[in-house]
Order: C-alpha cells, then structure tokens, then sequence
C-alpha cells in the first residue's frame, strides 16, 4: 500500500539521462520506422519508467502486482540526440476502487529549463 | 501530407507481433518485467500466456500516427487506456490492426480517435492522439 503522505510530493532525478542516437534508433526500428531523426511520440516511457518504477517500490507500492492502466504523453517538440535530460516524478493521486489500489504518477523531462515531455501513467495494482 | 477533414477515415494498417518483436522491445525500452517473455511467469500471477508490453501497443499506434501525421515530430499529445492485454502463445504471429479517424481540427491540429484491434477485441480504449498540421 502506497504511504498517502506521499501524494502530491515531487522526486527529482539525482542524475540525468543523455539520449543517444543508437537508443532512439533501436527503438523506432522495434516499430518498423525507417527515419531516426527524431524519437517515436512514446520514447520517453523508456527513460521515465525505472524512475517511476524505483519511486513507487520506495513508497511501498507493490510492483509485482502492478497492471498498466493508462497512459498519456503531451510533448512540446520531439525528443532528439542529445537531449540532457532530468526526470520529475509527482504521485499525483492514490485511491482503492475495489480492492486495487490506483496510483496516478506524472513525470516530467526537462532539458535545462525546457520542459519537452510530460507524461502521466495510471498503475492499478491488482488485489 | 494530405488535407485532413473532420470524419475522415484512414485506411487500417496490420502490425505483426511475435515473442521476438516482445524481447526486441524489452530491449529497446528497457522494460525486462518476465510477463512479456517467460510464459511460466506469467501463468504463475493468473495471466493466459505471454501478454505484450501495452507501451508496445501504444508504440505501434504510435507509429501509425506519425506516419499519418507525415513524422514523428508533428505528434503533439497521445493517450490511450489499455482494455485488453495481447496475449502471443509461442510459435505464432499476433496481428494488431490500427485505424484512425479525425474528430476534430483545431488550432492548427487534427485530433484523431484510434482504434486498435487484436483478436476481434479493442485492446485500447480511449486511445486519441493530436497531431500538428503545420
């Protein structure tokens, strides 16, 4: 069970991630894209899910039992080589609905001052 | 990039997923969770068999969107909920059927309302996305 003190409460990343070339292509080339200019719209997910992922469990949230709900991203341009990037996480709201526990969590990705993607994870943690 | 109308309907587009394509993407996105590639796990906490990442899912309607949208940078907003898993026994090859319709245009973009289709079922509902026509 998540500790409800930590709604609302936003982790930033002590380090940051610097996307590289090779990880976008990897990526896009999963999904059958041919141009690696930019990242695929859900590319974020692989640099803010272990954050997330790493946050939730220090807050007692059950990853073993953890179904993925929903998820949204919104992006003020895309994500290219080289972007420094740091990771905000905020537990955003906590609620049991039938016995799962749902957990909304935001991360954010700044590079610098800019803020290039935010993205907002629903997790249902199965009773 | 052609004119995009509200209503307007895209041709639907077949993507093929196998457990290869599941550790191909466990790879690129660095989600190792075994429900996505080791079938005993995955029968062991109540799943039918493997099941694909749902951001796998939403990748390839991703990517059906920045086709549409004429490249990935002209992707605004995406979100989608995930109704159904994908479930991918061994030795077989699972399609995953995206289609696309406008229903709206504002501000310079076209929202768009997907459909995603994988054994008869939707597997994400909800799913819209923005695109820039700039």
């Amino acid at each position: 069970m998540l500790d409800p003190d930590l709604v609302g409460r936003t982790f930033v990343g002590a380090s940051s991630t610097v996307v590289t070339q090779e990880a976008i292509t990897n990526f896009a080339r999963v999904l059958g894209a041919e141009n690696f200019d930019v990242a695929p719209p859900t590319f974020s997910i692989s640099i803010t899910l272990a954050q997330s992922q790493t946050l939730l469990q220090e807050s007692g949230l059950d990853w073993s039992r953890v179904v993925h709900g929903d998820q949204r991203f919104v992006l003020s341009r895309p994500i290219v080589a080289g972007d420094n990037f740091i990771c905000s996480a905020t537990i955003e709201s906590a609620r049991v609905m039938a016995g799962n526990e749902i957990v909304t969590v935001r991360s954010d990705l700044h590079s610098g001052t800019e803020l290039v993607v935010s993205t907002w994870s629903t997790l249902v943690v199965r009773a | 990039m052609s004119n995009f109308e509200v209503g307007q309907e895209f041709a639907p587009k077949t993507f093929l997923i196998d457990r290869q394509l599941l550790v191909a993407y466990a790879n690129a996105s660095g989600d190792q969770n075994p429900i996505h590639q080791d079938e005993a796990f995955a029968k062991s906490v109540g799943l039918p068999d493997v099941i694909a990442h749902g951001m796998l899912t939403m990748a390839l309607a991703g990517k059906y969107v920045s086709d549409l949208a004429g490249g990935s940078g002209a992707v605004k907003e995406f979100s989608a909920r995930f109704t159904k898993p994908v479930v991918v026994p061994a030795n077989s090859v699972v399609e995953l059927v995206i289609s696309a319709k406008v229903s709206a245009l504002e501000n310079g973009c076209a929202k768009l309302d997907l459909t995603a289709i994988c054994a008869d079922s939707k597997v994400l509902g909800m799913a819209k996305a923005v695109i820039s026509l700039s």
